[in-house]
């Protein structure tokens, strides 16, 4: 690689970096918080007595998990304007994420929350705790630590997700590197730094799932 | 009516069934205050489902329980007919059924200790969060308690540092700080190893002599003969006899009830 290359590198650093902080990073957060919140109540639906709620959540989370995250994305940016629904780059990105989190995460948390054995559920219902009380403060808690490794993948795998949103127009990491990319031609020296970010990232977010676990583990025989 | 022979719980013509196979057919019981009962019975005679409907862990499908509480309005008397409710949860008025279950406290089999939670937080979670006791009052309470077990340095462990025995200790002192009227065990040393059972039972023993009433569910005969009040024979989910225990173990009326105390006696 020749000296301007390098500096080429050098000088799309910050563009990147600024594009994960204020894009990746973000949208990746957000879209997830979003999701978990919605995978819990599907997490529920699922597990539900009533049919007719479990039924909805099936064929939502059959529907997600049915269909690639890129056409959901333009479903919801190119194709709602057609029907007079019309929303702006960043919350399209921001709905069609958390949409796909929730599918995925819901089934995580439905195995999560059956693993914690029944007596759980006995010994709460005999200190005299409601369904809820006992789902809140004795269920879900547990099913919490059985369920970081996995839901911590769902995460990882939407942070790279995100670069997704480069194709309806976000500013986020992988876009920046495009455009630099498209002015210079040096396609290959400047994909090649977007994976290196994103790997960094991913190893951030690894170490903060090893950290979760041990806080979690705190409890759990070793 | 002198207050020791006042009858604490009823039970009649209790039933229930799981899908096809009908576990219990037809319990008939009463239990008076300060009496310790023992169920015995082969494995699938249900006995520890007539312990189970008493708590409302599961709904029977007909027969009624009723307990006398006392005067406070948690521990309010209560009647529920199960025929009435068509063996649903629905069915039963959800008012009836918590006093039901506040009336009680479960020693479970497996200890059932909550695994997220430290000894001190598994005791007082009953009392202080849905029971809305005055947190310090409960903390003193629970740790009398815990000091009375052998087990107040244990206060700050989770359950898996505690051995079986610990454990089972812990369960009994979660199940006495909600102040029920009737403690439920359910054969409370069966998961034990064998040199942990003493304690447990020990402990069982002196709440005996301290007058509360119980219903424990046992496949220890001697520790039946010697703590228990009552006994009650249980088999294809009826009870087959009922009596003392020091007369019934030795000479029991029944063909059933010889048959099953003689496996018990000379298993091989």
């Amino acid at each position: 690689m020749t000296d301007s290359t390098w500096q080429l590198l050098l000088d799309s650093l910050w563009p990147m970096i600024h594009g994960a902080i204020t894009g990746t990073i973000p949208l990746a957060l957000s879209s997830f918080a979003i999701g978990l919140v919605l995978a819990l109540a599907l997490a529920l639906m699922r597990l539900s007595r009533r049919r007719w709620l479990s039924s909805i959540a099936r064929v939502y989370i059959s529907l997600v998990r049915g269909t690639p995250l890129l056409v959901q994305l333009f479903v919801i940016f190119y194709g709602l304007p057609s029907l007079g629904v019309v929303i702006d780059p960043w919350p399209s990105a921001i709905i069609a994420f958390s949409i796909n989190v929730g599918g995925y995460a819901a089934e995580v948390i439905r195995a999560a929350i059956l693993s914690v054995p029944k007596g759980q559920w006995e010994a709460a219902y005999m200190i005299g705790m409601s369904h809820r009380r006992a789902l809140t403060r004795i269920i879900l808690p547990q099913a919490a630590r059985v369920s970081v490794p996995p839901l911590s993948n769902t995460f990882i795998s939407l942070v790279k997700d995100t670069s997704l949103a480069s194709l309806i127009l976000v500013t986020e990491l992988f876009r920046e590197a495009q455009q630099v990319a498209a002015f210079s031609g040096q396609f290959m020296a400047l994909y090649l730094e977007a994976a290196l970010l994103y790997w960094v990232i991913c190893l951030v977010l690894s170490s903060g799932q090893g950290v979760l676990e041990k806080r979690l583990d705190r409890y759990v025989a070793h | 009516m002198s207050p020791t022979d006042q009858k604490l719980l009823t039970v009649r013509g209790l039933q229930k069934s799981f899908g096809a196979n009908q576990v219990l057919t037809s319990v008939d019981l009463t239990v008076a205050r300060g009496t310790v009962l023992a169920l015995i019975g082969p494995s699938g005679s249900g006995k520890t489902t007539v312990l189970r409907c008493l708590n409302g862990l599961e709904i029977a499908d007909g027969g009624t329980i009723s307990i006398v509480g006392a005067d406070d309005s948690r521990h309010a008397p209560v009647t529920i007919d199960f025929a009435a409710a068509h063996g649903t949860r629905a069915g039963v008025p959800k008012k009836a059924l918590t006093n039901l279950r506040d009336q009680s406290a479960m020693v479970f089999q497996h200890y059932n200790l909550f695994p997220h939670k430290t000894v001190l937080e598994n005791v007082m979670e009953g009392p202080v969060v849905v029971q809305r006791r005055d947190r310090a009052e409960v903390e003193a309470e629970a740790l009398a308690l815990l000091e009375r077990v052998g087990l107040s340095d244990k206060r700050d462990s989770y359950p898996f540092e505690l051995s079986g025995g610990q454990q089972q200790r812990v369960g009994i002192v979660r199940a006495l700080a909600l102040r029920p009227t009737l403690l439920l065990f359910d054969e409370p040393t069966s998961a034990l190893d064998p040199e942990l059972v003493g304690d447990v039972l020990r402990l069982i023993k002196e709440l005996a002599a301290e007058g509360w009433t119980m219903v424990i569910v046992t496949h220890e005969l001697e520790f039946a003969r010697e703590v228990a009040t009552e006994v009650a024979f249980v088999d294809g989910g009826t009870i087959v006899e009922h009596g003392d225990p020091k007369e019934m173990l030795r000479n029991p009326k029944h063909e059933r009830t010889r048959q099953f105390l003689h496996r018990l006696l000379f298993p091989f």
